[in-house]
């Protein structure tokens, strides 16, 4: 092979003739470098399937604009904080409906790991010289920004439809947003380890997307689900789904929510755990037969 | 040596996959692994790779045991795996730069090291077209020249002609010979016996264990090795 003229600047020392071992001990620069390939592979990637952008909105946008409108008569919704005023029913499901573009987010980033472990490129990520937890936090990452990128785009188009909270909501809602995505992408991951073959995904989605968004506080407050059942209102509030969602509720309108971001924060870190347990190599979530 | 495969044994519940299986490879060598479908291959590709590890033996890569220095050990492994990884959207090139930044590659160093290896496959009139455009041979040359690219001191390939006609898959085999005569260790995987020249080192394994060490001429001892292969395989079964 011919000499390299960047030998210094990469710091790989050259081998034999062939050779080139890394030296020891990682480059600080190369775990940063590795983030930036998998961010810019994952966006570019998405920003290149502009129909699912196109699939990602169309159903909060069915559920905001025909669902709520035929809903707002049905519902009477009085005075809850963060609400200081009587709202309609648009404006109390929009965070829900920003928490539903996170979850089914997560869960389609969780099928594309099961079907790029199927496809062999996910064994191209894993054998990397990066830990792993990086390598997956990498990932989770990616899955976070572009569901942060599709919820921005649903709020401008409810600005324009004229649900409008506070625009400094608009900011304060980036955090809870990334941590929402974050924490749903971490039990997509989860799911993901668990999974062996893209079949069983369709039935692991019914029994997780559909009761975490039906038992939480998205579609209706709580108080009007323990009219109905308190049971289920108590398996609403222990939803962190339910949490993700009222602290995108809360931070939308300016007003803290400690105990929803420490719950939200907890399910996070408990989702990441499990998901770097399920991709440990010692338990081998790739295991097949060969 | 630069791979050391010491006891390694590993299973899926009950069915052993790899049954104390041990053997090195020496820098600058070409050995084929040779097994039937089911004989441990993809289990083993698997766990040099550390996609999993085994509870039992040892695996070094470069002189760094996989289990207690894995990065460095990844760092000296280029792999062509039997599934295509190639992203089908990005352009040969943005494959390749995508890889290298995995590897810690990034700017003028990653494109030049892109160039070279796309120089040295023949594909540098490829390196802009989008990999769903290319051939299944140029896809896998792709996939080569994509493992090369940090320059690795080995390289595993596992079952890398399967589909590819036979002007492709002399081509892959030449330059794979081709780069141990340059000095990089390469250990490839394979259940086709006229892939293997008379003078490579020949492994044959069969339900994870090694029934055979040698030379592909002295296995076959005045038969065929296809022959020689089939006579080992069918006496252990």
């Amino acid at each position: 092979m011919t000499p390299d003229p960047f030998h210094l600047s990469t710091n790989i020392p050259q081998g034999g003739p062939g050779g080139g071992a890394r030296p020891p001990g990682p480059a600080k620069g190369r775990y940063l470098i590795a983030l930036k390939a998998i961010l810019h592979r994952e966006l570019s990637r998405f920003l290149g399937q502009k129909s699912r952008l196109i699939a990602a909105l169309v159903r909060p946008l069915v559920w905001l604009l025909v669902f709520a409108a035929g809903f707002r008569a049905a519902l009477g919704l009085s005075i809850t904080p963060p609400y200081q005023t009587y709202i309609t029913y648009e404006t109390y499901i929009l965070p829900g409906l920003l928490g539903m573009i996170c979850l089914f987010n997560g869960m389609q980033s969780s099928l594309s790991l099961v079907y790029d472990r199927e496809m062999g490129s996910m064994r191209l990520l894993l054998t990397a010289p990066l830990p792993r937890g990086w390598l997956l936090f990498a990932k989770l990452l990616a899955g976070t920004l572009i569901s942060l990128l599709q919820c921005a785009v649903f709020l401008a188009i409810g600005y324009a439809w004229g649900i409008r909270p506070p625009l400094m909501g608009l900011i304060a809602v980036i955090p809870a947003l990334l941590l929402t995505g974050l924490m749903l992408g971490a039990l997509g991951l989860l799911l993901s380890s668990l999974i062996r073959q893209l079949e069983n995904f369709a039935g692991v989605m019914n029994f997780v997307i559909f009761p975490m968004f039906f038992l939480s506080s998205a579609l209706y407050p709580l108080w009007k689900m323990a009219e109905a059942s308190p049971a289920l209102a108590k398996a609403c509030a222990i939803n962190p789904f339910t949490q993700a969602v009222e602290l995108i509720r809360f931070s939308l309108y300016l007003a803290p929510n400690w105990p929803a971001l420490g719950w939200t924060c907890l399910a996070t870190a408990a989702f990441a755990a499990a998901a770097l347990y399920g991709y440990d190599p010692a338990r081998g979530f790739t295991r097949s037969k060969g | 040596m630069t791979l050391a495969v010491e006891n390694l044994s590993f299973a899926y519940g009950p069915r052993k996959a790899l049954d104390g299986l041990s053997f090195t490879l020496d820098p600058g060598s070409f050995t084929a692994l040779l097994g039937p479908n089911g004989a441990g291959k993809s289990t083993l590709f698997s766990l040099l790779t550390r996609l999993f590890t085994a509870p039992q033996g040892r695996i070094t890569i470069a002189g760094h045991d996989l289990n207690k220095t894995p990065l460095k050990a990844l760092a000296a492994l280029g792999v062509v795996f039997q599934q295509p990884t190639l992203d089908l959207d990005l352009t040969t090139r943005r494959n390749l730069l995508y890889y290298a930044a995995l590897h810690g590659l990034t700017g003028a160093a990653a494109r030049f090291r892109a160039d070279e290896v796309l120089a040295t496959l023949g594909l540098t009139d490829r390196a802009d077209t989008p990999a769903r455009s290319l051939s299944g041979g140029q896809r896998r040359r792709v996939e080569l020249a994509r493992a090369l690219i940090h320059r690795p001191q080995v390289l595993l390939l596992d079952e890398p002609t399967v589909g590819l006609d036979a002007a492709s898959r002399r081509a892959i085999t030449d330059h794979a010979h081709q780069l141990a005569r340059d000095g990089t260790t390469v250990l490839w995987a394979t259940h086709l016996t006229d892939e293997v020249s008379p003078t490579d080192r020949c492994l044959i394994l069969h339900r994870g264990r090694l029934l055979a060490d040698d030379t592909a001429a002295a296995l076959a001892e005045g038969t065929t090795l296809t022959d020689r292969f089939l006579a080992l395989i069918g006496a252990s079964a």
